[in-house]
C-alpha cells in the first residue's frame, strides 16, 4: 500500500514538474498582459498571415499523406511484390531523421544548385524559400503516421468480408468505400490526427527550407521563434498559447480516436 | 492457409469476365508500387541521397575533416551523451508512470493520461518556450536552466516522455494482475516482484521505447534551440550545429555532420533490433 502511494507521488510529481507546471506557467505569462494585448498580438497582419499559411500548407500535406498512407498500407498488407520490405522501411525512415537534416536534404535536392534546382529555375518554379517548400517539409516529417496506424487495423480486419463482397458482385472501389473504409475509420482518424499534430508544430525542417520571410513564408512556429528572438516576449507567448490551444484540441481528438480505435480492435 | 489472391480472382471472374479482372489486378499490382515509390523517392529518398552525395562531394578527406573538426566533435559528443542520459531517465520514469496509469485508480486519471500525451501534440518550439517560461532567466520559482546542459536534458525529457510510457503500457495491460498478486502472496517483496516478474516481460517493449526516444533525442531541434543558447563547445547540439552551418551556407560541412548523425541513429536502431531479438528468443525459450 505504501509502495502504491510512493509510485503515485513520484509519477504525478515528475509529470507536474516536467509538463503540467511549465504549461500552466506559459498560459499565465501569455494572459497576464490582459486579453486585449493577447488579441492584438494574435490578430496582427503577420500573425494572421502565419496562421493562414500554416493551415493552407498543412491541409495539402495532410491530404497527400492520407491518400499515400492508405494506399501504401493496402499495398503492404494485401499484396506481395518485390521491394515491399524496403518500402515499409522507407515509410518509417522520417521518424529517425532529424528535422534539420530533412530541411537540408530538401534544399540540396530542390534548391539553387541542387539536383533538380537548375531544371526548376529554368521553368521558373521556385520551391525553396517559398510556400511549396513548406508543404514538402511538413509532408516529409509527417509521412509515417497514417501508414503505421492503418496497417495493423487492416491486418486485423483480414480479407474474408472483402472477398465475399467481390463474390456478390461489388466493384473494388465500392468494396473499399462501403466496407474497408468504415472498418479502418478510427485507426485512420488516429493516424490523421497524429499527422495534423506533427504538421502544425513542425519547426526545424520548415525554418531551413522556407527562409522564414516575414509576411511570406513565416509559419506560426517560425513566428513564435522570431518574436522571442527579437525580444517581443509577450507577442511570442501569445502566439505560443494560440498554437498550444490548437494542439490541445488535437490532443482531445487524439484521445477520442485512440479509445475508439482500441474499442474497434477489441 | 493458401494465398487468397487466386480465389478472389476466380470469384470475380463470372461478373467482370476473367480477362478483364486479371488485367485490372495486374494494373494495381504494378501501378500501386510504382506510385508509392515515386512519391517516396521525390519526397524522402532522393533528397536524402543528395545529402549523402554532398557530404562526399569533395572526396573522403574533406568529409573526415568536417567530421573531426573540434567544434563538430564537441557537438556530437554532447548530443550522444545527453540523449543517453535522457533514455536512462525515461527507463525509470516510463515504467513508473505506465504502472500508475494501468494499475492505480485515482480521481483525474484521464487528465493525467492526457498530460502524458501532451508532448506528442505540442509543437517542439512551444515545448522549449514552455520550459523557459518556468525555468528560464525570469523564473518565478528562481530556477534558471537556460543555456545549460540541464536545460537540454529537461527539454529532451519533455519531448521523449510519451515514447517510454506508451511503449510499455500495452505490456502492463496484457500482464495479468493475478501474476503480480501471486508473487506477493508467495512472499515476494514489491521490488522482487518488479525485478523477477514485471521487468522480464516488459524488457522488449522498454527497449523499443528507448530506441524511439534515443533516435528522437539525437535529432531534436525545436525544443532545444531556444533553451540551449547554442554556445559552441558548451551547449551546441549536433542538430543546432547543422542549422548554423546551413545558415552560414557551408552546405558540405552541414551534410557531413548530417551523415554522421544518420549513421549513429542507424547503428543504434540496428543494435536495438539485435538486442530485442535476443530478448524475444530468451522469453520464448522459457517454459
Amino acid at each position: 500500500m505504501r509502495g502504491r502511494w510512493l509510485i503515485r507521488g513520484l509519477g504525478l510529481g515528475y509529470l507536474a514538474v516536467l509538463i503540467a507546471l511549465p504549461v500552466g506557467a506559459i498560459f499565465w505569462r501569455a494572459l497576464s498582459p490582459g486579453l486585449a494585448a493577447v488579441w492584438a498580438a494574435v490578430s496582427s497582419p503577420d500573425a494572421v498571415h502565419a496562421l493562414l499559411l500554416t493551415l493552407g500548407t498543412g491541409v495539402i500535406a495532410v491530404v497527400a499523406n492520407t491518400v499515400f498512407g492508405v494506399g501504401a498500407a493496402l499495398l503492404l498488407v494485401r499484396h506481395r511484390f518485390p521491394g515491399a520490405g524496403l518500402l515499409e522501411a522507407l515509410c518509417d525512415l522520417p521518424l529517425s531523421v532529424s528535422p534539420v537534416v530533412i530541411g537540408l536534404a530538401l534544399v540540396l535536392f530542390y534548391g539553387e544548385g541542387g539536383w533538380i534546382g537548375g531544371w526548376l529555375s529554368a521553368h521558373a518554379i521556385q520551391v525553396i524559400f517559398s510556400p511549396p517548400s513548406i508543404v514538402l517539409a511538413v509532408a516529409f516529417v509527417s509521412l509515417p503516421y497514417v501508414v503505421r496506424e492503418v496497417m495493423p487495423v487492416l491486418q486485423e480486419l483480414g480479407t474474408e468480408q472483402e472477398q465475399m463482397a467481390a463474390t456478390l458482385g461489388s466493384s473494388p472501389l465500392r468494396t473499399f468505400l462501403r466496407l474497408t473504409l468504415p472498418a479502418i475509420r478510427w485507426g485512420l482518424a488516429y493516424g490523421i490526427t497524429l499527422t495534423c499534430a506533427r504538421v502544425l508544430g513542425e519547426f526545424g525542417a520548415v525554418s531551413i527550407v522556407s527562409g522564414s520571410i516575414e509576411g511570406q513564408t513565416q509559419t506560426l512556429t517560425l513566428l513564435v521563434n522570431d518574436r522571442f528572438s527579437n525580444f517581443d516576449q509577450p507577442g511570442a507567448y501569445a502566439v505560443a498559447v494560440l498554437l498550444a490551444l490548437i494542439s490541445l484540441s488535437v490532443l482531445g481528438l487524439l484521445s477520442l480516436s485512440r479509445s475508439r480505435r482500441e474499442a474497434a480492435v477489441r | 492457409m493458401t494465398d487468397p489472391a487466386p480465389i478472389a480472382l476466380d470469384l470475380t471472374g463470372p461478373r467482370a469476365g476473367g480477362r478483364g479482372a486479371a488485367a485490372s489486378l495486374d494494373l494495381t499490382r504494378v501501378l500501386g508500387p510504382a506510385l508509392a515509390t515515386t512519391y517516396l523517392s521525390l519526397l524522402v529518398l532522393l533528397p536524402l541521397a543528395a545529402v549523402l552525395s554532398k557530404a562526399f562531394q569533395a572526396g573522403l578527406p574533406s568529409f573526415v575533416e568536417a567530421v573531426v573538426q573540434p567544434e563538430a566533435l564537441a557537438a556530437l559528443r554532447l548530443t550522444v551523451i545527453s540523449s543517453a542520459v535522457v533514455v536512462a531517465v525515461n527507463a525509470l520514469a516510463g515504467p513508473l508512470i505506465a504502472w500508475m496509469l494501468v494499475r492505480d485508480q485515482f480521481p483525474g486519471k484521464r487528465v493525467v493520461a492526457a498530460i502524458v500525451d501532451l508532448p506528442f501534440a505540442l509543437p517542439t518550439v512551444i515545448a522549449g518556450l514552455t520550459l523557459l517560461s518556468l525555468y528560464g532567466p525570469t523564473s518565478p520559482v528562481h530556477v534558471d536552466v537556460a543555456y545549460t546542459w540541464a536545460g537540454i536534458v529537461l527539454a529532451l525529457a519533455f519531448v521523449t516522455l510519451p515514447f517510454s510510457v506508451r511503449s510499455v503500457q500495452p505490456v502492463l495491460i496484457e500482464l495479468d494482475r493475478e501474476v503480480e498478486d501471486a508473487a506477493a502472496t508467495l512472499g515476494a517483496s514489491s521490488l522482487t516482484t518488479f525485478r523477477r516478474v514485471i521487468l522480464p516481460v516488459m524488457a522488449p517493449a522498454l527497449l523499443v521505447g528507448a530506441g524511439l526516444g534515443f533516435a528522437r533525442a539525437l535529432g531534436e531541434f525545436g525544443s532545444v534551440v531556444l533553451i540551449s543558447g547554442n554556445l559552441p563547445f558548451k551547449t551546441e547540439l549536433a542538430s543546432v550545429r547543422i542549422f548554423n552551418l546551413v545558415q552560414s551556407n557551408d552546405l558540405q560541412a552541414a551534410a557531413a555532420v548530417s551523415v554522421e548523425l544518420l549513421l549513429i541513429s542507424l547503428v543504434v536502431l540496428l543494435a536495438l533490433g539485435v538486442v530485442r531479438g535476443r530478448v524475444d528468443a530468451h522469453l520464448r525459450g522459457r517454459p
